[in-house]
């Protein structure tokens, strides 16, 4: 059949692939894997990674999800589909609103109940996320720190797998806060697409820069689709928000028109 | 914008894209979508090939559920909605997968037996499409509303509950789609056939259909025949 007759995965980067479809690699999978036994453990050249919305099939990957079909070359630079027999990562960008927890993502959570030692926190994913008190900057046994139900949590997962609850740190690896922790009393929450939140935290985006422009707020980003914002005051706090929301629909063109009419006022 | 591409996401031409796959299943002659669907007006056109009723479909129409999307086959018009991963009551947890829930809620009135039978089959056949081991102890909640039932009804909600699985982002082994068709007492076939159709045939037969292998995942059948199909 046509439809699921399996193709270069090289050749499908940057169309639309549905699930079913089958994606053949360049190398042979099989070769590549016997080499990468014998080899020294750590991230090697010739190495394949495949994100999400694939699987490895008995063919090659079998799409799950639909949506574009990305690559990203072995040493980080955007590869057009060039060269990647050599490794790299092969993932589908699809528009999603339910989260569903990955290890490292940084995320904010509410807490939703105070248990002994540990906060629950709602991520937003298929299970509670737990928290434990330790896991702040500065906080020990004494010196618990002041968490309330209610309280937004910006924090980090350290495991997140489908079979274990989701557990989540404010502290990076070194014991420093680097930005995570409670955030703040006031300002706003708003919970927009998955899909909007990678394209406002993907480098140089042009939305935040935009916005940039009018005056100063704070913003924090989950990749859980939640969003915070803080300006002087509330209008403000609004007005960014409704933009954020509205962007993911809007052009670049009617986004720098709609900026550009705010600034007049 | 570094990813210029985005904008025009993936939802923009699902449902055209979803009609050529299902013109695809139908006839599984290959070579190139322009070329067979040329064939295919001609034998159309020929009144060789039986002709289905306008289909329709949006996605995504809803703000609350996690995935949406509406379907109407003709006058048969049907509404879904996906929420999930979510939690599951304990109850009803499933240990190495996700549990299903299938709604099926008719135009007026309580769901009753019949809408609990084709929840069953839906149910079924999800289960067959999504790769529910990839979120264990969760539940995924399927809610079909129907909005106006004009025959063909099962597989108008099998295929808006396609289109629902995939705007939610669930992990899908392949598509599926519902196909009735009736025979009438003479004989004759006809796809996707209306209210009146469907009273007056000798049998109703559906089927769900993936996309990958073509294969069946769900059969129903009302009435008698033989086994010509």
């Amino acid at each position: 059949m046509a439809a699921s007759a399996p193709r270069l995965a090289e050749k499908r980067v940057g169309q639309v692939v549905m699930p079913g479809d089958v994606l053949l690699l360049p190398a042979q999978p099989d070769a590549d894997g016997e080499r990468l036994r014998l080899a020294p453990v750590g991230p090697q050249k010739g190495r394949l990674v495949c994100g999400p919305g694939l699987r490895r099939g008995p063919e090659g990957l079998l799409v799950t999800k639909c949506g574009l079909l990305r690559y990203r070359g072995p040493a980080g630079q955007a590869g057009g589909g060039t060269g990647s027999g050599s490794g790299g990562t092969y993932w589908v960008d699809s528009q999603q609103k339910r989260y569903v927890p990955v290890k490292g993502d940084h995320v904010i959570g509410i807490v939703t109940a105070k248990a002994g030692d540990i906060f629950k926190l709602d991520v937003g994913g298929s299970e509670q996320a737990s928290l434990s008190y330790l896991a702040f900057e500065g906080a020990t046994k004494r010196n618990r720190p002041n968490v309330q139900v209610g309280d937004l949590i910006y924090g980090q997962f350290i495991v997140a797998n489908k079979d274990m609850e989701p557990e989540m740190v404010c502290i990076d690896s070194s014991g420093r806060a680097n930005g995570m922790g409670i955030i703040g009393q006031d300002g706003f929450l708003i919970k927009v697409s998955l899909g909007l939140i990678r394209k406002l935290l993907a480098p140089g985006c042009e939305i935040i820069q935009d916005l940039g422009q009018l005056y100063p707020f704070e913003l924090v980003l989950g990749m859980n689709g939640r969003i915070w914002v803080k300006a002087k005051t509330i209008q403000q706090t609004l007005i960014v928000a409704n933009i954020l929301e509205a962007c993911e629909h809007m052009t670049a063109e009617q986004r720098k028109q709609a900026v550009a009419k705010l600034s007049e006022s | 914008m570094s990813l210029p591409e985005e904008e025009a996401g993936p939802r923009v031409p699902s449902a055209e894209r979803l009609r050529r796959t299902r013109i695809r299943k139908r006839q599984g002659e290959p070579r190139g979508w322009r070329a067979r669907m040329e064939r295919e007006q001609k034998r159309f056109e020929s009144g060789e090939l039986p002709a289905l009723r306008r289909i329709v479909c949006e996605q995504g129409l809803l703000s609350r559920p996690d995935g949406s999307a509406s379907w109407m086959q003709g006058d048969t018009s049907v509404l879904v909605g996906v929420y999930g991963p979510t939690e599951v009551k304990v109850s009803k947890e499933i240990y190495d997968k996700a549990t299903f829930e299938v709604m099926l809620k008719p135009k007026i009135g309580l769901p009753g037996v019949y809408e609990r039978s084709r929840e069953q089959m839906i149910k079924k056949t999800c289960e067959a499409a999504v790769l529910g081991t990839l979120h264990p102890r969760s539940s995924i909640t399927i809610v079909l509303q129907v909005v106006t039932d004009g025959g063909s009804l099962l597989s108008t909600s099998l295929n808006a509950t396609c289109v629902g699985l995939m705007d939610a982002g669930l992990p899908l082994n392949s598509l599926f789609s519902g196909v009735t068709c009736a025979l009438d007492a003479d004989g004759n076939l006809t796809l996707d056939p209306t209210a009146k159709q469907e009273k007056e045939a000798r049998a109703v037969l559906t089927f769900a259909i993936d996309s990958t292998e073509k294969k069946v995942l769900m059969s129903s059948t009302k009435g008698t025949c033989s086994v010509e199909e």
